[in-house]
């Protein structure tokens, strides 16, 4: 059942590739819009690097959330799926990573080019790369949350991110902080480790309150 | 004597109940804000290092902890809400957001004005001062999310799972000082240790800190009064009551 959600909502979301496509080139729009913004310094640019990919990550992910439940929703194969004797969390769980394959994947094979634009050096980009593999499922678990919580709700995408941002934040301290680590030379380890250490969690918590969330939104 | 707690989890025992604790809660944080604010300006020392600028630290540090220990309060409410059902529950959780967000925001304000005089700078990005804006975001999600729903019941549990979610962050923001080497300073006053500051200053700063608690406390039932009367609009004993007014 649970490969089935995923294959499902690979189905689905390779019918609709314009929606996967959206979410990417906003991505590489904003990223872009960061340097025509401050300006050219590219030693500026350098050290803004890994912030600006990673906050630009955030916002794509966020903007996708909305696609995880809300069309199920309207038309009953959430309910359906609810109905289901396996647990709720497992079908939520197998959605998150649905979600992450694809708008994450894709944010971690394009971010080391946007790391060129911004001259980012070899080892920060795989740095880079690292840490957004670690960190993009963490969004989409958690964001998976603040997408069953404001189910079907008016505010749409705003309300989602007013929710989900502030819980966001953590991996995106660590995430770039690893890039700006491995860059100062002091090895990006312990970063690292706490956005594995996030991703562990999250696996765990997330799609049982995300399930709670879904049980409280549908009744 | 045993009191049966368990009839004031009704909206309607409770009101009165309420009613009658406020003035109580009122005037004992009256009392308290006064001592407090004359021991802050007038008893209390001036600093060695820190001349008069230190003394807004008499609302910073209150603040600050009343910020996290709402949040946790509130937390607890919306999970005994969720878990057991329960109306009033959640109702006070509602209630306990604004003000824990007003104190969140009073808290960073404060550290701002403190900040500027004392180390140059209105604002730094250290894990203490983020973490307390990042509680500050969580108090108006939660508002938000309970707005954004119309059927109340669906909206209390809602907001309950997101407090319980960004529960997380209270530990981060109190040991922050311990797990990293942040420009704010560390814990002066702790259970296990004597405090490192002089007793006067102490004094001042527990007296404002129950005044706020005390204030948080009489402005918590009276807000859960309001709500109490917006969503039972429909009974008896509401109709009663506006009939009697």
């Amino acid at each position: 059942m649970f490969l089935w959600v995923i294959q499902r909502d690979l189905l689905l979301a390779m019918r609709q590739r314009a929606d996967v496509l959206t979410t990417l080139f906003f991505f590489i729009i904003v990223v872009s819009l960061f340097p025509l913004g401050v300006g050219p310094e590219i030693n500026m640019l350098r050290s803004m690097a890994p912030g600006v990919v990673w906050v630009a990550a955030l916002l794509a992910s966020m903007l996708s959330l909305e696609r995880m439940f809300s069309s199920d929703y309207l038309d009953g194969t959430l309910e359906q799926m609810m109905l289901s004797p396996q647990p709720l969390s497992l079908l939520v769980l197998g959605k998150a990573l649905a979600h992450w394959m694809v708008t994450g994947v894709p944010l971690v094979l394009i971010a080391p080019i946007l790391g060129v634009q911004f001259d980012l050096q070899t080892d920060a980009l795989s740095v880079l790369a690292v840490s957004l593999l670690l960190g993009t499922p963490v969004l989409s678990l958690i964001g998976a949350i603040g997408a069953a919580l404001t189910l079907g709700l008016r505010g749409g995408g705003v309300l989602v991110s007013l929710l989900v941002l502030p819980l966001y934040i953590p991996v995106l301290i660590f995430g770039a902080g690893a890039v700006e680590a491995s860059s100062a030379g002091l090895g990006a380890d312990a970063h690292l480790s706490l956005l594995g250490a996030f991703l562990l969690a999250s696996l765990v918590l997330a799609p049982w309150a995300a399930a709670a969330a879904l049980r409280i939104s549908t009744e | 004597m045993a009191i049966n707690w368990f009839k004031y989890s009704s909206p309607a025992s409770f009101y009165s109940l309420a009613g009658k604790l406020i003035p109580i809660f009122s005037v004992i944080a009256f009392i308290l804000f006064a001592v407090g604010l004359y021991i802050s300006f007038f008893v209390a020392p001036t600093d060695f290092q820190q001349s008069e600028a230190y003394r807004i630290i008499f609302i910073h540090v209150p603040a600050a902890w009343m910020s996290m220990f709402l949040y946790l309060v509130m937390a607890g409410w919306a999970a005994i809400g969720l878990a057991f059902n329960t109306r009033l529950s959640s109702m006070i959780a509602t209630a306990i957001a604004p003000t824990g967000a007003m104190f969140t925001f009073l808290a960073l304000w404060t550290g701002a004005l403190w900040g500027k005089p004392m180390w140059g700078t209105w604002w730094v990005w250290d894990a203490r001062l983020t973490s307390e804006l990042i509680l500050l975001f969580l108090y108006i999600g939660f508002m938000a999310l309970q707005a954004a729903i119309d059927d109340p019941r669906r909206a209390d549990k809602a907001g309950a799972v997101l407090a319980l979610v960004g529960v997380v962050n209270i530990p981060i923001i109190y040991f922050s000082v311990k797990w990293w080497n942040t420009l704010h300073q560390g814990a002066t006053v702790s259970l296990t240790q004597s405090p490192k500051m002089a007793t006067t200053m102490l004094t001042g700063m527990l007296i404002m800190s129950i005044a706020c608690w005390m204030y948080s406390i009489a402005l918590v039932l009276i807000r859960t009064r309001s709500i109490i009367l917006e969503r039972e609009r429909h009974t008896m004993w509401v109709s009663e009551l506006q009939r009697a007014t």
